[in-house]
């Protein structure tokens, strides 16, 4: 069996990954994004892709060249496209009736204002593509709302003039954060934090959330809407239930397997193993 | 063992080290990636870029 492994950095995940790999006997073969060269017909030989990049743009665009050859791939193209994508996503959970909080998306600073006006004050801007919580700004006033709408269209690149404005859900410090494999939700975190941004890579602190029957429906469903396979889900708690915030298809896990006491390395390499040989 | 392209300090290379793999410089707390392993060789890792990361 030949399983590829698209990567750049090797990350403490990737590491993880190739271990549970040889753990359950395939060495897999690393295929570093920065050395890739593709032609649109071929690809090199493997039965399955797992992809791994630090960068989603060069995900992205690899893994439907990889498609192209006729390598299958975890995740799917489509799955890094909509998941890559906050408009893409909020608009696949909405196909699907997924609660999620309100948003708006708008083009033009005027719009912009009106959106968040019409939403009601505080908001959360985030740019369509990104991760980590960087760039996302909660606007409290119209002030604030007119400042970022500015600086975004005059500093940022014409992506940043695509307005993505969420309703601003008080979580009261932390967030949930769920991982899907296949047709399981195998574990999930509290991610919890004194800032309202409850990124782990921003510092907030992880763990351990049962997976409840709420949890596992909601992500089960959040994953199905993009395209399934391997995806991690961020979920507030709200008043009215739950809600997710966003869907990761590159997920990062290294702060949640001993929270959780569930070996997702393990458990992703035998998906991907099993999904293999069919 | 390799050398810090930063500091020039010693940085300890595990034994199941891999090229690609990313550490940190104990004397200047520079992020360090592993170019290559025989022989060892080491870069400042790339600074995160805008569309890193999940």
């Amino acid at each position: 069996m030949k399983i590829g492994l698209l990567h750049s950095l090797i990350r403490k995940e990737e590491k993880l990954l190739i271990g549970a790999f040889r753990n359950a006997g395939v060495e897999p073969i690393m295929i570093d994004d920065r050395k890739l060269i593709m032609d649109f017909n071929t690809a090199p030989d493997i039965d399955i892709l797992v992809e791994r990049s630090i960068n989603h743009s060069r995900a992205l665009h690899a893994l439907r060249l990889f498609e192209s050859a006729g390598v299958r791939c975890i995740n799917t193209h489509d799955v890094a496209r909509i998941c890559g994508d906050k408009l893409l996503t909020t608009a696949a959970l909405k196909d699907y009736g997924i609660a999620q909080p309100q948003s708006r998306v708008a083009f033009t600073e005027e719009s912009a204002l009106e959106a968040i006006e019409e939403l009601g004050y505080p908001v959360v801007l985030k740019p369509a593509v990104g991760s980590w919580g960087r760039l996302l700004s909660k606007i409290n006033d119209r002030d604030a709302a007119e400042t970022v709408l500015e600086h975004k269209a005059v500093l940022g690149s014409y992506h940043h003039s695509i307005f993505y404005i969420q309703q601003y859900i008080e979580k009261k410090g932390r967030d949930i954060r769920s991982f899907v494999v296949g047709d399981d939700c195998i574990a999930a975190i509290y991610r919890t934090s004194d800032h309202w941004i409850t990124n782990t890579a921003r510092g907030a602190i992880a763990s351990k959330c049962e997976v409840t029957a709420e949890v596992a429906e909601i992500s089960l469903a959040a994953a199905e809407a993009v395209g399934g396979g391997i995806v991690a889900v961020d979920l507030f708690e709200s008043d009215d239930g739950l809600l997710v915030n966003e869907v990761n298809y590159t997920m990062e896990f290294r702060n949640s397997i001993d929270t959780t006491g569930v070996d997702i390395p393990a458990v992703v390499a035998d998906y991907v193993i099993q999904q293999a040989r069919q | 063992m390799g050398e810090c392209p930063v500091c020039a300090a010693d940085v300890t290379i595990a034994d199941d080290a891999m090229a690609g793999e990313v550490l940190v410089c104990d004397d200047c707390g520079a992020e360090l990636e592993i170019i290559a392993l025989k022989p060892i060789k080491l870069a400042e890792a790339p600074t995160a870029e805008e569309d890193w990361g999940q």
